[in-house]
């Protein structure tokens, strides 16, 4: 800046890309194109927004090392790499905006190949659930509003969501809960007792494993089929699980968030369904709504995007042409651990912290390519790595709440890096100039004159 | 572009079957143009058909996508030159809504629901619904503001509230659904009639329909307040229904339109005390709508086969799935809505399905004016919208409904009148319920019809109307209504004989309404201790941006003069 000092401003009712939560009223201290301070985020929050050390520039693996490139040279490497292979996986997309999701949708679409979202290790369970039931849920809005009685199901927000107490849940007074805390129950139900657990009204510990057999306890309770239930189930006396039945009977207006202690224990998908079933049988009794506690910022988008575009919300492959979905055989990790897949774009994700050891496996034996911001322990295999800038910091575009509602991040500071959305559309545009040259190559050669 | 020798129907232009020569020129009608011809010489041609009522986008749209992979594994379609792939039938991916739309001959759709707080995801998708011009209606029947207006009698802060409610929505009309309650659903409960008070908030279904509709004239929108009555879907409801009509009686029109649309009538016109004598009284409502010029409505007509019902009437939906055993999503919307989805199947042989079968037809075929009745199956609560040439057939002809009366079960010729309706709709008939009566209530004076200056959306259908009987062949009515020859929008050739041939994208028509700025700023203080206090999110990130609507049609409105805007 030449010695002049940097311009300083104050940008509020900013939104947070951490969590499912989505707060949007951060203020973000600005000194030119640096954010300088986060205030009214959580600490996960505010270190998100704050950034750290980030991918300089795109770069190529080349005879074992990797070599800085122009964007240009790394997507038509990635155009390559995705139109060659007979399947690829096109993988990630939980902590970008939907604009991105979309020309991702496209591309996988031009590819042949799978689209598949950080879910299928998160709630991709849930929706399977949902598909099975339906849910009966509210705008967080609703239950800050309304509900006297909050349950927390194998989720800790206390830890993983710190402003949801504080904002939507247990902690905010509205308009007919004014007492806030103190005139709701908390209900925590899980394997240990956790942050959360420790501020809860009643804490149910139970066996892990053994969500189901819980869920279907109550279930007997609220149907009124309690002389049925066994002395103890998941370690819990049934008295206990009676009162628990009585008090969510009993609430004006329940909410009964869940989290991976429910889709990824034994039963996941079954659990999942159990609990919507429970939900949804409570409404003869009270009003009760139900809600997946989602992890990143904008994964509940994904399944958005893709439902409307695809008409599945996530493992949908192409590779027939024609959408196909069946979880089981089209999520990553189906793919992945089959060796099913023979290039991987990792996009807004880092599978390679996340993914199980002998499918990590599988994804180091082919190309791998990754466009995120921020090295991981995925650009280590990755053979393209392509460098982003941070949605809702540096570009804008729209990202969708724990509770599906949709909103608009902001562009904060400017960046010398492109969004996810321009590099994408650099992928698709070098996908359509390698098949015109394809085209060209492969259509009969005129006689010349 | 010429279309040549078609045998035009434009009811709105007092053409009835005359072959003519239509110009089209830069997207619009014109007098006389030059370049491509369309050889069109003996086949029916009408304008692009619009739908009033559909719900084609948003979170309620999405949420029946999720819970139902069996449904989008219906309609598999790979992508080809133009086109993305399609899936789905009753709740179709976005682009095969544009290109199944196309198909059929229809040009514009709007969609029939939208909380405000939810318009930014309706947009979202609206956007992605390639060919077909659009907007959505937005919900205002439940919304705490409404109600404490409504309350404090003060007409001048709800017409600012509607103005900015359309405004953040980016909507084109006032919907009013199961009014208050979606506030009682809130605590699990329901309002029972319009009398009946909403909890909580001291005003009455009533007060809030009537003055809802008393701004939406004082706003001089272009569309009408939009209704689904309360009690929707339950047996005895007519009376329900009669008696929500007679609020709009008196309220004059600021422009030559009805006071009151009713959504799906046919949901409405339900007598009997239980599903045991559950009976049609579409003879009573008929004869409401002859006698009173103030109302018009859309059939909601069911046809047999899948179904997904979703609405704003949640405790509706809850009930749906508690009757028939099945899933349920309901989203209650915070300070404004609820809703609620669950898929469904009609059978022939169920009664009550085969009476609101009968009841759908009676309101078509009875009402005398087809300008006041117009063609809908409310997508997808009724059936998808690519079964409309089926309701076109069986209004166009007597001997397909006694085909169909005797499949089905008995009780739909004893307890409706179908069977001794002697009435077979016209060519003139069907253009007025699918194009012309639908763009004249929304207000939109470039649709429906082909006069000069009109949008150049235009349908030829592959069916010589002067050498066929629709009443026998109403076969060849279905088949050719289900695959327009040509469908052209905005004066482009979007489908030839069922292929996608174009994907122009279409434009969203919203409503920017002005209101004195006293009573604006009255209203703003309200609305800024709403978001303080209750909302979850910030007032600065409400609205809708104009990045989600990248094709706008603004209609200007408003209760002061509108201001001219420099070219």
């Amino acid at each position: 800046m030449n010695g002049q000092e940097m311009k300083t401003r104050t940008e509020e009712d900013v939104l947070c890309s951490f969590c499912g939560c989505l707060c949007d009223d951060l203020v973000v201290e600005i000194e030119g194109d640096n954010v300088k301070n986060v205030r009214h985020a959580c600490r996960l929050g505010a270190s998100k927004l704050m950034g750290h050390e980030r991918i300089r520039t795109p770069m190529i693996r080349k005879n074992g090392k990797r070599e800085e490139v122009s964007y240009q040279e790394a997507y038509d490497r990635a155009a390559h790499i995705l139109v060659n292979a007979k399947r690829p996986l096109l993988y990630g997309w939980a902590s970008t905006v939907c604009e991105a999701q979309k020309k991702g949708v496209l591309l996988t679409e031009m590819v042949g190949g799978i689209l598949d979202s950080t879910a299928t290790v998160c709630h991709g369970p849930s929706i399977l659930g949902i598909e099975e039931r339906g849910l009966s849920g509210a705008t967080l809005g609703q239950i800050k509003n309304r509900a006297d009685l909050i349950v927390f199901w194998g989720c800790n927000p206390a830890e993983a969501d710190p402003k949801h107490g504080l904002r939507y849940s247990t902690n905010v007074w509205g308009f007919f809960t004014p007492e806030g805390r103190k005139g709701r129950n908390v209900l925590v139900v899980d394997v240990r007792q956790t942050r959360t657990a420790k501020n809860a009204d009643k804490f149910i510990m139970i066996t892990p494993g053994s969500d189901f057999e819980v869920l279907s306890a109550l279930r007997m309770f609220v149907a009124g089929k309690g002389e049925f239930v066994p002395e103890k189930v998941g370690g819990v006396p049934r008295a206990e699980l009676f009162e628990v039945a009585d008090m969510m009977k009993a609430a004006k207006f329940g909410a009964f968030f869940f989290g991976l202690g429910i889709t990824h224990s034994r039963g996941r998908a079954k659990n999942v369904g159990n609990a919507l079933a429970l939900i949804a049988e409570l409404n003869a009794h009270t009003k009760f709504v139900v809600m997946p506690m989602r992890g990143h910022y904008n994964v509940a988008g994904i399944g958005q995007v893709a439902a409307w575009e695809t008409g599945f919300p996530m493992s949908i492959d192409f590779s027939r042409g024609t959408a196909y979905f069946n979880p089981g055989e089209t999520a990553a990790c189906d793919v992945l651990s089959r060796g099913d897949t023979d290039a991987v774009m990792v996009i807004a994700s880092d599978p390679a912290s996340n993914f199980p050891r002998g499918i990590m496996e599988n994804l180091a034996k082919v190309p791998v390519i990754q466009i995120d911001p921020y090295e991981n322990p995925t650009t280590l295999l990755a053979e393209v790595v392509i460098p982003s800038a941070i949605a809702g910091v540096e570009c804008e575009g729209t990202a969708y709440r724990m509770d599906g509602l949709a909103l608009r991040m902001k562009k904060l500071v400017n960046s010398p890096y492109p969004s996810d959305e321009e590099i994408l559309s650099g992928i698709i545009e070098s996908v359509k100039k390698l098949r015109g040259t394809e085209a060209e190559a492969n259509a009969p050669k005129e006689a010349s004159a | 572009m010429i279309i040549r020798g078609g045998i035009v129907y434009d009811p709105a232009n007092g053409i009835f079957g005359e072959e003519m020569d239509l110009c089209i020129d830069r997207g619009r009608i014109v007098e006389d143009a030059k370049g491509e011809e369309i050889d069109a010489h003996n086949l029916l041609v009408m304008a692009g058909g619009v739908d009033a009522h559909s719900h084609i986008a948003g979170a309620k749209v999405n949420t029946g996508r999720i819970m139902m992979p069996d449904d989008a594994r219906l309609g598999l379609e790979p992508a080809t030159a133009v086109c993305r792939p399609s899936t789905g039938y009753t709740v179709p991916n976005c682009y095969a809504i544009g290109y199944r739309y196309a198909r059929l001959g229809y040009t514009t759709a709007f969609e029939a629901a939208t909380p405000i707080l939810e318009s930014r995801h309706t947009h979202e998708e609206l956007e992605e619904i390639p060919i077909i011009d659009k907007g959505a209606l937005t919900l205002f029947g439940s919304n705490w503001e409404v109600m404490e207006c409504v309350r404090e009698k003060d007409l001048g802060k709800l017409a600012a509230y509607v103005s900015w409610g359309l405004r953040a929505s980016k909507g084109y009309g006032v919907k009013i659904v199961n009014p208050g309650g979606g506030e009682a659903w809130g605590f699990g409960a329901n309002v029972k009639g319009i009398y009946d008070p909403v909890p909580n908030f001291d005003v009455t279904p009533a007060e809030i329909m009537r003055s809802l509709a008393q701004v939406n004239e004082s706003l001089r929108l272009p569309h009408s307040v939009h209704v689904h009555f309360n009690n929707l879907g339950k047996p005895g409801n007519y009376t329900t229904a009669i008696e929500s009509l007679d609020l709009f009686k008196d309220i004059k029109p600021s422009q030559t339109r009805q006071v009151v649309h009713v959504a799906h009538m046919q949901f409405s016109t339900y007598g009997g005390t239980s599903w045991n004598d559950f009976k049609s009284e579409a003879p009573v409502i008929v004869d409401y709508f002859n006698k009173n010029h103030f109302c018009t409505m859309d059939i909601g007509q069911i046809l047999f086969g899948s179904a997904t019902t979703m609405t704003a009437d949640a405790p509706l939906e809850y009930g749906n799935a508690h009757l028939l055993h099945a899933k349920w999503s309901n989203n209650d919307i915070e300070l404004e809505e609820s809703s609620g989805v669950v898929p469904l199947v009609y059978l022939r042989k169920n009664p009550v399905n085969a009476i609101q079968w009968a009841i759908g037809l009676e309101l078509a075929l009875l009402t005398k004016d087809p300008w006041k009745v117009i063609l809908t199956t409310d997508h997808p609560n009724g059936s998808s919208f690519v079964n409309y040439p089926e309701v076109v057939s069986l209004l166009m002809s007597k001997v397909k409904r006694q085909e169909e009366l005797s499949n089905i079960h008995e009780l739909a010729s004893k307890r409706t009148t179908l069977p001794g309706i002697e009435k077979e709709m016209d060519w003139c008939d069907i253009a007025i319920m699918t194009r012309a009566a639908p763009a004249r209530i929304l207000g939109l004076e470039d649709k429906g019809h082909l006069g000069v200056g009109a949008d150049a959306d235009v349908t030829v259908y592959d069916l010589k109307p002067d050498e066929m009987d629709p009443s026998i062949q109403h076969d060849l009515v279905k088949k050719s209504l289900a695959t327009a020859k040509y469908t052209i929008k905005g004066g482009v050739l979007v489908s030839r004989d069922g292929e996608i041939t174009a994907t122009p994208e279409g434009r969203t028509f919203w409503v920017d309404a002005s209101v004195p700025k006293e009573d604006e700023e009255r209203m703003m203080e309200d609305l800024k201790e709403k978001f303080d206090r209750y909302y979850s999110i910030k007032l600065s990130n409400y609205m809708v941006q104009d990045a989600y609507i990248p094709n706008p049609v603004v209609i200007k409105a408003g209760a002061l003069p509108v201001e001219e805007v420099a070219p």
